[in-house]
């Protein structure tokens, strides 16, 4: 990437196991990237990372979430690169708190932005540029504690911007509602920074709750939000995403969430969850299945379909 | 629910409070907890076409139940447009079309710094909170802040811990050392926090520091004095606060919040 060029991925068929795809891409010390702003964020790869054990990760996401926590707990994050940790509308992340205040042995180290600031550095990574500027952070001590922010003078007014670095994850693993066998990915609902990650990334690991066709991407190219052609792997995961969702296809496990506030609190129930319902299980397939079904159907989507576009010319 | 039967609660004070500061046509960043609610209680009442913005990239927002979490798919069916999120923080908020923008914190001080990052020492914190998610580019970025707090002598404080989300007047090292004291200074583009709608009163942004402008009913100038860590401010002239109507109150317990999530 620093000569400014990429290689293209143009395999045709570039379909593999979960546990294949991070076996392959997310190795000890590896710099990761799950995406996904509360919609569309991939548990099922987070929970394949915690039992393979991959460890010594710097993990970076604006919103850790319950995916970065669990990878926390599992102690296998060395470094978080964030923007805001809290379990979203509900309260602590309760695995980095305890690994973050004055009284934690086993301290995380982190690097934290604002959302703003997280990404800008994946539109610096997407683009190819050694910064991004942004009108931010003055008046804060944000900067303070991250000497990574910087700033630069304008060249034609002379303002002050704050700058940011580009974020080149190692891998990226985004999941999307329909994908071809090439990676070919279509997403709608919330788009959180799935293409820039995509872009920043060396390598990308794109989950799918569908396989379809390529005729389906092509009769609707505007949807297409990530090319194939910056896709190593395609997994197909369906429910990969619970207890996150994925718009049309399963509704956000709230209840979930909140529970998970009682979960997590406690470092034994917290590891008691772990070894249930990630250790427990050996794919995304069994968790479905030791899942309460009656949840399940509840949350599956109810249909609000829209009407296509003309595309003809 | 009978809605006569129960006092009305600090939270509902602030939500109805925060709803009457909400024009009809008004862009609003919406967070979520009490200014989701305000929000969507202005929507329901006096201000129908409210344009409510989420962090999560919904434009034209009209949630049809409570959404637990910014990216609630609530959010997404039937709004005008969904955005990304670089659009939303470089075209919307630095773009300067937020005219309203709402925050909450851990603490804020008489000039509406407000830290959410850590209390105590920031390398060895006693308690580690979020950290600023958007909050520093809303209160960068917005024409006008509105803050929700509950007033105790832990939250509004003498000095902050940490400043995450620029008021009206700050002290900083970096990015830029001779950088000044006011947003001005700052070279902040949006207007900065203008009131803070707390349990026990409302404070003004007047010259440059949150002064007492309304108190409600049955509440002292003592009771809120001992509840701020600062000495406070009064207004020469103070009003009341009107009471919330049935009405408010009923849309806020039985269609707006029905679980009790935030109220």
């Amino acid at each position: 990437m620093s000569d400014g060029t990429r290689k293209p991925k143009l395999n045709p068929d570039k379909r593999v196991s979960m546990r294949e795809a991070i076996a392959e891409c997310v190795k000890p010390g590896a710099d990761l990237y799950i995406e996904g702003f509360t919609h569309l964020i991939c548990f099922a790869a987070g929970h394949e990372i915690i039992r393979q054990g991959i460890g010594n990760l710097t993990a970076s996401r604006l919103t850790p979430d319950l995916v970065y926590d669990q990878l926390i707990e599992a102690g296998l994050v060395k470094k978080l690169v964030f923007s805001w940790a809290g379990n979203p509308g509900v309260g602590s992340l309760h695995a980095l708190r305890r690994r973050s205040q004055s009284d934690s042995a086993t301290k995380l180290e982190l690097e934290e932005y604002s959302h703003y600031g997280m990404v800008a550095r994946l539109l610096a990574g997407a683009a190819n540029l050694p910064f991004y500027p942004l009108r931010n952070f003055k008046g804060t001590h944000i900067p303070e504690v991250n000497s990574r922010i910087q700033s630069v003078t304008c060249p034609y007014t002379g303002e002050v911007l704050a700058t940011v670095p580009p974020l080149h994850p190692d891998v990226a693993i985004m999941h999307c509602q329909r994908a071809d066998r090439e990676g070919n990915a279509q997403v709608w609902g919330l788009m959180g920074t799935q293409k820039e990650a995509a872009f920043s990334a060396k390598k990308v690991i794109l989950v799918a709750e569908e396989i379809v066709d390529t005729s389906i991407i092509r009769a609707d190219p505007n949807r297409t939000l990530v090319p194939g052609i910056v896709v190593d792997f395609v997994v197909h995961e369906p429910w990969g995403c619970h207890p996150s969702y994925a718009q049309g296809y399963y509704d956000r496990d709230n209840a979930f969430y909140v529970k998970w506030e009682e979960i997590s609190r406690d470092p034994k129930t917290y590891q008691d969850y772990l070894s249930e319902f990630v250790h427990g299980v050996k794919d995304r397939q069994e968790y479905l299945k030791k899942m309460d079904q009656g949840i399940l159907h509840k949350l599956k989507a109810r249909p609000r379909k829209c009407e296509g576009v003309d595309y003809g010319y | 629910m009978d809605t006569k039967a129960l006092a009305i609660k600090p939270s509902e004070r602030m939500a109805v409070r925060a709803s009457q500061e909400l024009k009809d046509r008004e862009v609003v960043f919406v967070g979520i907890g009490l200014p989701n609610l305000a929000c969507n209680l202005a929507r329901a009442t006096h201000a129908p076409q409210l344009f409510m913005i989420y962090e999560s990239g919904t434009i034209g927002t009209v949630p049809a139940r409570l959404p637990v979490s910014i990216g609630d798919p609530t959010l997404v069916t039937d709004s005008l447009a969904i955005v990304s999120q670089a659009d939303i923080f470089q075209g919307y908020l630095q773009g300067g079309l937020i005219e309203v923008g709402f925050l909450g914190g851990a603490q804020v001080d008489r000039y509406g710094n407000i830290n959410t990052t850590t209390i105590g020492d920031y390398a060895n914190p006693k308690v580690r909170l979020p950290g600023s998610g958007g909050a520093c580019e809303i209160a960068t970025h917005s024409q006008r802040v509105l803050i929700m707090m509950r007033l105790s002598p832990k939250t509004f404080v003498e000095k902050v811990d940490f400043v995450t989300s620029p008021g009206q007047r700050m002290e900083s090292k970096r990015p830029s050392p001779a950088l000044g004291k006011t947003r001005k200074d700052f070279g902040l583009p949006g207007g900065g926090p203008v009131k803070a709608i707390t349990d026990l009163c409302v404070l003004e942004m007047l010259d440059g520091e949150f002064t007492v402008t309304e108190i409600y009913a049955g509440v002292t100038r003592e009771q809120i004095q001992a509840a701020c860590g600062w000495k406070l401010r009064f207004a020469s002239e103070l009003r009341d606060v009107l009471e919330p109507t049935p009405h408010a109150i009923e849309l806020l317990r039985n269609k707006i919040d029905p679980d009790c999530m935030y109220l």
